[in-house]
């Protein structure tokens, strides 16, 4: 199948940096700034932009890799990267574990004695560790990784059939999504339940991203142009909305027709609610028409903190999984004034800029590294090609 | 997240209170009525209501850990004993009993169970439902959850009983470790499906660690705070209670 070689797409990297933002901004608890981040204006939240979009970036990079290499290869990388995701995850948790064990060390206060139970599990760290090292126990806030992980193994065989049949692969995610739906399938957690993102849920926007990776974005360009599906996404985001604010105005939510709660609640986030994805869909459809492709500003300087940002995507997340909880101590420990709250979230935002501007510079500089080319050789061989 | 609207919501509450002061200066301590805006979410409680009418009210409070107080006061000084007595205080002439079926680190599924029988044994009038915390610090599955406050909520008034359902506790150093917004979310829905009250008491309390009413931060061994923390949650209660059982008025006449 000819894929168009073009240049990168930029917005990908630009809408995944934002959410990567937003998630380290919900990620730090009754933080002001919070009330930017578009889960309070809806029924999605930037999970969903950062699923769909790893899921198209994943395509694109490892599809190109099995048609030039072949599936083995392909695969073999599709696992390595799963394995430096778990790594990552491994990394946050040991961070993690001693934030837990200094507050059960410091903090005593009668009115909390029910809460103060979530550090029981350093009891018996035997338990808790392995449970979570096999993924199945995960602290609040760290469910995006195992995710991810999950989806990257299952990844290779669905880029296989996404190539010979674009149609038949998501057919089948379809497929699969709505027999986790019927049969109430899950992957179990400890120390009960199941996961907070459900994969056998999200593999579904995951393999939506590769398929429109893979040449599917071309193929629903006429639909994304037409006037009534802008109309239709646009009314659908006004509804999202009306229903949101209903939430933090109880008044509103009484003014809620009973049929209209009936029907939409709960609005499940585990296993993706179908209210979920219209709402994310109507999103990327009103987006791609404000964001057309070779969008000028996307290049200003404006937009690179969030391009650097989403173009290294694993560090950036990671980085700003441990500035939440770093955020949310400061807020405890020193003060959580509203300047406090502003700064912190300024801060963490400018440090995941810093930090992978820098990841981007060492990437420069080792392949700078090595042995010296030969100057201008390599352009003029491509040149010719 | 909903931090400007509540402040805003505060302000607004603290010019009411203000302005109001002298007027009910005898009521409720001016740290609770803080959280009194918060009250907004006014389904009526008819069963109640009528058996203020009788003279006689009958009120089970099934909940976990933060329904409670340690030490050898706690059983009188947590938010049932202080609900009993504020409604007392404001209901003369009315038997106000308030009875108790607690239990630390109880799940929403299993009080389901036990508030089957305390409905058919005690026959309240009104079943407040604390909720949420334990639930989400062990993972319960959340439509589990929801499932069970729905069918507690249906069986309490197939058996003659108002709800109110009670959130979690806002606790600022827990707040990154226990994930109590899914459970807030399905709790309020909940609600709203069933047009039953809920005492945000997470909001309330997150307001009153806002505006420095109270400080949940510092570590302490003291109960003061604590105690004056479920004297105001049982005075509220009691207002969301008055409230519900008001008459109801013409639609449009409020």
């Amino acid at each position: 199948m000819a894929l168009p070689e073009s240049e990168r797409d930029l917005r990908l990297d630009f809408f995944r940096g934002i959410a990567l933002w937003l998630i380290f901004l919900d990620h730090i608890p009754s933080n002001v700034v919070n009330w930017i981040t578009i889960r309070n204006y809806g029924f999605s939240d930037a999970t969903e932009i950062f699923v769909f979009i790893s899921g198209f970036t994943v395509a694109y990079v490892y599809g190109r890799a099995m048609r030039e290499i072949g599936f083995i290869v392909a695969a073999a990388r599709i696992l390595k990267r799963a394995w430096q995701i778990y790594v990552a995850h491994v990394f946050l948790f040991a961070i993690y574990l001693a934030e837990i064990a200094y507050v059960a060390q410091s903090f005593d206060n009668p009115l909390y004695g029910e809460e103060m139970g979530i550090v029981d599990f350093l009891k018996q760290p035997d338990v808790t560790i392995l449970q979570a090292l096999m993924l199945k126990f995960k602290p609040v806030n760290m469910d995006v990784l195992p995710l991810y992980i999950v989806l990257l193994l299952g990844f290779a065989p669905m880029l296989w059939l996404l190539q010979r049949s674009p149609s038949l692969g998501l057919a089948t995610s379809a497929l699969l999504y709505a027999l986790m739906w019927w049969f109430d399938w899950n992957f179990p957690a400890y120390p009960s339940g199941t996961w907070a993102f459900n994969p056998l849920a999200w593999q579904l926007l995951f393999v939506f991203g590769a398929w429109c990776a893979l040449g599917g974005a071309q193929r629903l360009a006429l639909w994304l142009r037409s006037p009534i599906i802008r109309g239709l996404a646009l009314a659908y985001l006004v509804f999202a909305f009306t229903i949101a604010m209903s939430w933090y105005f109880p008044r509103l939510g009484n003014l809620v027709p009973r049929i209209v709660g009936e029907l939409i609640y709960p609005i499940d986030k585990a296993n993706l609610d179908v209210l979920r994805i219209a709402h994310f869909l109507s999103l990327a459809v009103i987006t791609v028409w404000l964001v057309p492709r070779d969008a000028r500003w996307l290049e200003s300087p404006l937009a690179w903190p969030a391009i650097i940002c989403g173009q290294h995507s694993l560090e950036t997340f990671c980085l700003g999984v441990f500035l939440s909880f770093a955020g949310h101590f400061v807020f405890t420990e020193v003060s959580n004034r509203l300047w406090v709250q502003v700064a912190v979230s300024l801060a963490g935002i400018g440090i995941m800029v810093g930090v992978a501007w820098l990841i981007s510079w060492y990437r420069r500089a080792e392949r700078g590294a090595g042995p010296p080319p030969p100057a201008k050789r390599p352009r003029l061989v491509r040149g010719a090609a | 997240m909903r931090t400007w609207g509540i402040v805003l919501v505060a302000l607004g509450g603290l010019a009411f209170a203000a302005s109001a002061g002298f007027a009910v200066a005898d009521d409720h301590p001016a740290e609770c009525r803080v959280g009194e805006p918060q009250l907004d979410n006014n389904f009526p409680l008819p069963r109640v209501e009528k058996a203020i009418a009788g003279k006689r009210l009958d009120i089970l409070v099934v909940g976990a850990g933060s329904s409670t107080l340690p030490g050898p006061n706690g059983a009188t000084n947590a938010y049932p004993a202080r609900l009993q007595a504020a409604l007392s205080e404001k209901l003369p002439g009315v038997a106000v009993k308030v009875l108790i079926d607690v239990k630390v680190s109880r799940t929403a599924p299993d009080s389901l169970k036990s508030l089957l029988g305390g409905l058919a044994s005690v026959k309240p009038s009104l079943l407040v439902w604390q909720a949420g915390t334990v639930d989400a610090m062990k993972g319960i599955d959340p439509d589990a959850f929801s499932g069970a406050l729905g069918d507690g909520v249906d069986a309490a008034h197939k058996a003659g009983s108002d709800v109110i359902l009670v959130n979690g506790q806002y606790s600022p150093r827990t707040e990154s470790m226990i994930a109590l917004g899914t459970y807030a979310d399905n709790m309020r829905w909940v609600a709203l499906q069933r047009e039953i009250p809920l005492l945000d008491r997470f909001g309330i309390m997150k307001l009153w660690s806002e505006l420095g009413t109270f400080d949940f931060s510092t570590p302490t061994k003291k109960l003061d705070i604590a105690e004056r923390v479920h004297d105001c949650i049982g005075r509220l209660l009691a207002d969301l209670i008055i409230e519900g059982s008001k008459p109801v008025t013409p639609a449009g006449a409020n």
